[in-house]
């Protein structure tokens, strides 16, 4: 249009001014949209990993109690954690309850060959691929002919297969856990990583072998002693994890409830943890909202700042051009044709900084994951949404220079200068 | 006596049917007891008192006085930029007072043509756009109106410059560019405010000299100067003492 034009060729008058004014806009826009996709990755992150968890499970975890006891006794065997009762318990008493397994952690070494490493050993209920998700990459997972039958069988993750066969496939093969062998009947997809959730630290190489739960009950004991070194202490746990699948989301919380009340009942002392993924998802999602309506505060303000530097410039604009004012006027021009002028010029000027801001706001989030190595995502919104308020930034800030513009008396205009 | 449709009307194409007839000539702008009052400190300062005059079609006016003789303020009134405290202008009959804002620049844009002692043009633009610029701002703007333009720099011997900027041209070649935008609208009236004040003496006199063409072609106009020798080349001078009227002489061609 012809009056853009004309504003375009006002503002190239002086290039280096335009430019600095854009400067606010262009930053507080880039802002908004790096923010808003470092917050939208941060929580897709979070609540993938929750969702692995598996959102409609329950899960019972053993704790190691805090070492406040401090005993004079010569050996002292601590048992924690969950046990076999509560997984009875959970198992035939809960109603709404499509599954539960149990899992039991071995701290074995693997070997295959020359190879060795100490993954985690986990001895789990056959439907703990079903309830946790997780992918067959080849072969099966191990079912419960397997573990009734207490089968030499197990399923390697993804990393241990790589590790102990890196030039063959892994199925079929045989590895040594402990002192037992065992049939490789499956590879499992590798899982995200989990950062936010806490495990207990300890292996080296990172990745599972999965052997059936009576197998590893069988070969292994039933409950598992750790002896630390050094002294007479040792750790016995029967049972790491009970994993609760539950039939519907409406009864989550109540199973969650029902556990904790069971366990604290049934346990002396705070030896477990109930974890509902689905209340973690949740408060993740109210986290994000939060953090992105900060965030995007924050930007806001830089915005601010940018419309005001806009309109600081527009009002030193308009007095330097008092005269061209009072000209157009004389020429006939109303007030809403100088409104529109100087209107038009502001809207360009923030206009202009909010497309170079999206531009830099879509390559700042990119740098970030390169160098953070954090995930971010780019809505579609976030730049719609920046460039829209740059817009409209341009409008409210030059509306007073320009009304300022436009009521000025053209007599006096035209002596100006 | 009409031109037939093959004649060339008396005075090339812009000029009125019957410009030989003084009598029959129509008021284009009319003062009747006009005031302007300027409020200053505790009292007030009457720049105009009660002014009456007409000015009709095709006359070539000098308005002089000393300053503060009120000539400033009879041309802003003249043209629209300014409104009286008392009394009633009106332009080709319409009565400024009862105009609003945005119709009185409609009035100003298309019955007034402004021409300013130090050219005013707009630096960002060339001289078709500059002299098209009274146009942008009409209601319903006329079709032809480039056209029109392209004719108005010929006559005023601009034609072959329609690309340059203002800051291209000398002094008297930018007061041409004004001149013409002053009549892209066919105003009743051209206004002049020292057209020829910041021009040297040779330059002057070819303006002047275009004022004179115009006169002949039809066009009413109106210089505002303080120069006797300016003065002297319109048809008749009003002069001004105090913001009243002096007298009125007339000067032989």
């Amino acid at each position: 249009m012809r009056a853009v034009r004309l504003g375009v060729s006002s503002l190239l008058l002086h290039k280096l001014r335009s430019f600095l004014t854009t400067l606010g806009v262009l930053f507080g826009v880039s802002s908004v949209i790096a923010m808003l996709a470092i917050a939208e990755g941060a929580s897709v992150e979070a609540q993938e990993q929750i969702r692995q968890l598996g959102s409609r499970n329950v899960i019972l975890r053993s704790v190691k109690p805090p070492e406040d006891k401090v005993s004079d006794q010569e050996s002292r065997v601590i048992a924690y954690g969950l046990t076999h009762e509560d997984h009875a318990r959970v198992s035939e008493t809960y109603p709404g309850v499509k599954d539960v397994v149990a899992v039991l952690e071995v701290p074995e070494e693997v070997r295959a060959g020359e190879l060795s490493c100490r993954p985690r050993v986990m001895c789990v209920d056959p439907s703990y691929r079903d309830v946790t998700g997780r992918i067959m990459m080849s072969g099966r997972f191990l079912h419960e002919r397997d573990n009734a039958a207490t089968a030499p069988v197990c399923v390697l993750g993804y990393e241990v297969a790589r590790y102990l066969f890196p030039f063959k496939a892994a199925l079929g093969e045989r590895i040594k856990v402990g002192a037992e062998y065992l049939d490789v009947v499956g590879v499992m997809f590798p899982r995200v990583p989990i950062g936010s959730i806490k495990r207990d630290a300890g292996t080296e190489v990172g990745g599972e072998v999965f052997i059936p739960l009576k197998t590893g009950q069988r070969v292994f004991g039933e409950r598992q002693v750790k002896i630390r070194s050094g002294t007479m202490d040792a750790q016995e746990v029967q049972l790491h994890e009970i994993i609760i699948a539950v039939e519907r989301d409406e009864d989550v919380s109540m199973i969650a409830n029902a556990s904790r009340i069971m366990l604290a009942e049934s346990h002396r002392e705070k030896d477990y943890e109930v974890i509902v993924p689905l209340e973690l998802l949740l408060r993740a999602q109210e986290t994000k909202r939060i953090f992105s309506i900060v965030l995007a505060s924050i930007a806001g303000i830089s915005l601010l700042v940018g419309g005001i530097g806009i309109m600081n410039v527009m009002l030193a604009t308009v007095t330097e051009r008092t005269r061209e004012i009072g000209i157009r006027r004389a020429l006939g021009a109303k007030r809403h044709h100088i409104v529109t002028q100087f209107l038009v010029e502001t809207v360009v000027l923030s206009g202009c900084g909010g497309v170079a801001g999206v531009a830099l706001g879509l390559v700042i989030p990119k740098i970030v994951e390169a160098a953070g190595d954090m995930r971010t995502i780019v809505t579609f919104e976030a730049p719609v949404f920046a460039f829209g308020i740059s817009v409209a930034t341009g409008v409210i800030f030059g509306l007073y220079p320009a009304w300022r513009a436009a009521t000025m008396d053209p007599v006096e205009a035209l002596r100006h200068e | 006596m009409s031109p037939g449709p093959e004649e060339e009307p008396p005075g090339g194409v812009f000029a009125l049917p019957d410009a030989e007839h003084a009598e029959e000539r129509q008021v284009v702008a009319q003062l009747e007891n006009v005031s302007r009052v300027y409020p200053m400190g505790g009292d007030e300062v009457r720049a105009l008192d009660n002014l009456s005059f007409s000015f009709r079609s095709g006359e070539y006016w000098a308005v002089m006085g000393s300053s503060g003789s009120g000539k400033s303020t009879l041309l802003n009134l003249l043209g629209c930029i300014d409104r009286p405290t008392t009394g009633e202008y009106r332009v080709r009959g319409k009565a400024v007072s009862q105009l609003d804002d945005d119709q009185l620049s409609e009035l100003r844009g298309s019955e007034l043509g402004f021409i300013f002692q130090s050219y005013n043009l707009i630096p960002q633009l060339n001289v078709l756009e500059n002299i098209l610029m009274p146009v942008l701002y009409r209601e319903n703007p006329p079709d032809g109106s480039e056209d029109r333009a392209r004719q108005l720099a010929d006559r005023v011997g601009l034609g072959d410059r329609l690309t340059h900027r203002p800051t291209e041209l000398s002094g008297g070649q930018q007061q041409r560019v004004a001149i013409a935008r002053s009549l892209i609208n066919d105003p009743a009236l051209i206004l002049a405010d020292e057209a020829t004040g910041n021009l040297d003496s040779k330059t002057a006199d070819e303006i002047l000299q275009l004022f004179d063409e115009l006169n002949d072609e039809g066009k009413t106009i109106l210089i505002v100067t303080h120069e006797p020798s300016v003065g002297a080349r319109a048809d008749c001078i009003l002069r001004l003492k105090d913001g009243a009227i002096e007298g009125v002489e007339e000067n032989r061609r």
